[in-house]
């Protein structure tokens, strides 16, 4: 059980890298860099593309007892093809309100993660590529640290600081600050704090990495011409690093939103997210044409957005070349 | 001491035009290396001042104290009446284009011009209006909605020009504002924008390590050396009076020969050297004493090239030519005399109409007049 849990995960992240990748593989288009790009395309193709289509096309047919348990869309009788594409998943999806709430759970709870992080990681990225070059590599260290125990590992010892027996209530009662232990675990809240807490590193890293190239001598220009610190801070340090902060929110925004394995062990049972609704059609339901379609509805939500946001970059700087 | 005299008249010259930027006793430490060291210059109004000097002998870090961005170990630093010294570079009435530009990559060109005029809190119709004339001022009213990695170099460095130009300083900094061109297009600017600069009439203080820049673009130049100021003086009185022997190898070539007084009248000198066969005698007179120990510099454009033994006094040498520099208009004859010592001699294509010009390894002899050695001190 164990296992399969994980590799979902898995799966799930690499369709998130797959997203952000082909992202990156329409700016490089245009330019064609040959033989170099010629790797991540292949790459792509092999464990993006394909796998994607696949997906795809289970979502549009119907479940069967078989193995796989599954129509085939494309039939042979009497020596003629038959295509049976089947939309009632996708008719399911938007009539039942149960997917739609879940997916507004999830995407409300990585928007939040996202922001939170954000918030936290912005100051930390920082400090850490203002400080001296010596100390920045221990502190970048400090940052990614805990990758070094597994993700299961490092949630089971949220589950012991958060539990009702829990360090924290402990201290809590100890200091006398409560008097009954709070019910931390197993709440909006947990699942909150555990998420911000497993994907503030993915936000610190790209943040920091933008950061840090940032050309001092911006600032002093900015201050040469009159602008005070914090003013140079909004009007020259925010907007250049732009990329860093949509590359650090892409990074936990995504696979955050198809998180299953914190709602699971810290979080409620009633609050539906979409993570969960895929394992039980997948795995409980047996239902591989749903849940391929709360897939590619998934998908489809997270790269309509970016890929649109992209275009619009690219064309108001296109615009400003003609000029 | 012709040399001196007629600095002494210049610095005083100076101090009669009421000084707007004073800079007094200023030094800047960075741990125990001293990078400026008890600077003391005044700039009158308008004026274009250059400053040149090697590599690492502070020009930057001076320039940085003006604009704010570095803070005087000691000293004082008075513009326009008005003690600067510790104000923020944010609160300063100067303006300074970076040497890399630094242009902000996020804005567009008539954005990056208007950057410090909104910084003042001026109405919007204002802003636009001053961006508008800054661009028509640099010619770069098509590109206003580029950002600056669409320009080319030169356009940047307008832009650069046009945005710390654009609040009207009091004092416009520029540190070494054509260090990103090629040559070619750097000699092409270099008027360009002397005439921009005196068009909005600043007050200017450059650095460069190019010589020729400084002497093309300034009214006056200040040479620099370990933190202090050698000598401040138009590029022509620099040039031909130097006042020591690094001003005198700095800006352009010389030859330099040591030696000591052994005959002091007041209306002439004569210097005896070791590298050099017999005594040269100056025409002037110099504040100094018998035998006390001088050096000679003699421009290359000043040493003759003959075949024919000079006559009468003493400034000439016999040698072989070693070396020649073909360039053009002009060639440099290296001239090895019998002493060892290699004379340079600049001289234009058009002496050599009547003879041939001097070969390798041919006996020639180098000769100059009486007052084309300066006699150096120090
Ligand atoms: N922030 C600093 N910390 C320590 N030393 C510094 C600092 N800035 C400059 N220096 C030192 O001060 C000296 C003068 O530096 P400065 O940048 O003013 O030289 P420069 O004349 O502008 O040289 P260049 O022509 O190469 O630009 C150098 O020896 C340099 O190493
Ligand atoms: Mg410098």
């Amino acid at each position: 059980m164990m296992n399969r849990l994980l590799s979902l995960r898995d799966s799930r992240e690499a369709a998130a890298r797959g997203a952000r990748r082909s992202l990156r593989w329409q700016r490089a288009l245009p330019r064609g860099r040959s033989l170099v790009t010629a790797v991540p395309y292949g790459w792509l193709l092999l464990f993006f593309l394909l796998p994607f289509l696949f997906v795809l096309q289970i979502s549009f047919s119907e479940v069967e007892i078989a193995s796989p348990p599954y129509r085939a869309l494309v039939t042979r009788a009497e020596d003629a093809l038959h295509i049976a594409l089947n939309l009632g998943n996708f008719t399911y999806i938007f009539g039942d309100p149960l997917y739609f709430d879940a997916y507004l759970g999830s995407l409300r709870m990585a928007a939040v993660t996202t922001l939170i992080c954000l918030l936290i990681g912005y100051p930390v990225a920082y400090t850490i590529a203002r400080a001296p070059e010596a100390k920045r590599n221990t502190l970048l260290m400090l940052v990614m640290l805990p990758f070094w125990t597994s993700f299961l590992v490092r949630v089971y010892a949220w589950m012991g600081i958060l539990d009702n027996e829990g360090l924290l209530n402990h201290l809590l009662l100890s200091l006398k600050l409560i008097d009954a232990p709070l019910a931390l675990m197993h709440t909006q809240l947990s699942v909150q704090v555990v998420m911000v807490y497993a994907y503030l590193p993915f936000m610190i890293l790209p943040l920091f990495s933008n950061l840090v190239k940032l050309d001092g001598r911006l600032l002093e220009a900015a201050a040469d011409l009159g602008c005070k610190p914090w003013k140079s801070f909004l009007t020259v340090t925010l907007p250049l690093s732009k990329n860093g902060v949509i590359a650090g929110s892409m990074l936990v925004f995504i696979p955050a939103v198809g998180e299953f394995v914190i709602p699971e062990l810290v979080g409620t049972p009633e609050s539906l997210m979409i993570g969960k609704v895929l394992w039980m059609e997948f795995f409980d339901n047996n239902n591989w044409p749903m849940a391929a379609a709360v897939t590619i509805v998934m998908v489809a939500l997270l790269l309509v957005p970016i890929v649109y946001l992209h275009k619009r970059e690219e064309k108001s700087l296109a615009r400003a070349a003609k000029h | 001491m012709k040399s001196f005299e007629t600095n002494l008249a210049y610095s005083a010259g100076a101090h009669n035009a009421k000084p707007y930027l004073q800079i007094v006793d200023v030094v800047k430490k960075f741990g125990d290396h001293t990078a400026v060291d008890h600077l003391n210059l005044s700039i009158t109004k308008n004026e274009i001042f250059a400053l040149l000097g090697s590599s690492g002998c502070g020009k930057s870090t001076l320039l940085r104290m003006l604009a704010g961005m570095e803070t005087p170990t000691s000293g004082k630093i008075i513009l326009d009446g008005e003690d600067i010294t510790h104000l923020a570079p944010y609160e300063r009435p100067i303006n300074m284009m970076f040497q890399s530009y630094a242009l902000f990559p996020h804005m567009s060109v008539a954005k990056n011009i208007a950057f410090g005029l909104k910084q003042d809190g001026l109405p919007r119709g204002e802003i636009d209006e001053r961006v508008e004339g800054m661009l028509e001022l640099v010619q770069m009213k098509k590109y206003a909605h580029r950002k600056p990695f669409q320009l080319s170099g030169g356009q940047q460095q307008r832009v650069a020009l046009a945005r710390s130009l654009a609040k009207r300083p009091k004092l416009l900094l520029l540190d070494e504002p054509l260090g990103a061109l090629d040559k070619k297009l750097r000699q092409q600017t270099q008027l360009e924008l002397v005439n921009l600069i005196e068009q909005v009439g600043v007050t200017c203080i450059m650095v460069t390590h190019d010589q020729e820049e400084a002497m093309t673009m300034a009214g006056r130049i200040g040479i620099m050396s370990e933190g202090q100021l050698l000598q401040v003086a138009t590029p022509g009185e620099i040039y031909e009076h130097p006042n020591c022997r690094f001003t005198a190898e700095f800006i352009g070539e010389t030859n330099l020969f040591g030696g000591h007084v052994i005959e002091d009248e007041p209306d002439f000198v004569r210097v005896q050297s070791t590298e050099l066969p017999r005594p040269v005698r100056i025409g002037h007179g110099i504040t100094g004493t018998l035998g006390m120990p001088v050096w000679l510099s003699l421009r290359p454009e000043r040493v003759g090239v003959t075949r024919r033994q000079p006559v009468s006094h003493g400034n000439w040498a016999a040698g072989t030519v070693s070396d020649i520099a073909y360039l053009g208009g002009f060639s440099i004859f290296h001239v090895r005399l019998d002493t060892g010592k290699v004379v340079k001699a600049s001289v234009p294509a058009t002496r050599w109409r009547e003879e041939a010009a001097p070969i390798w390894d041919e006996p020639v002899f180098v000769s100059w007049a009486d007052n084309d050695a300066v006699v150096l001190t120090q």
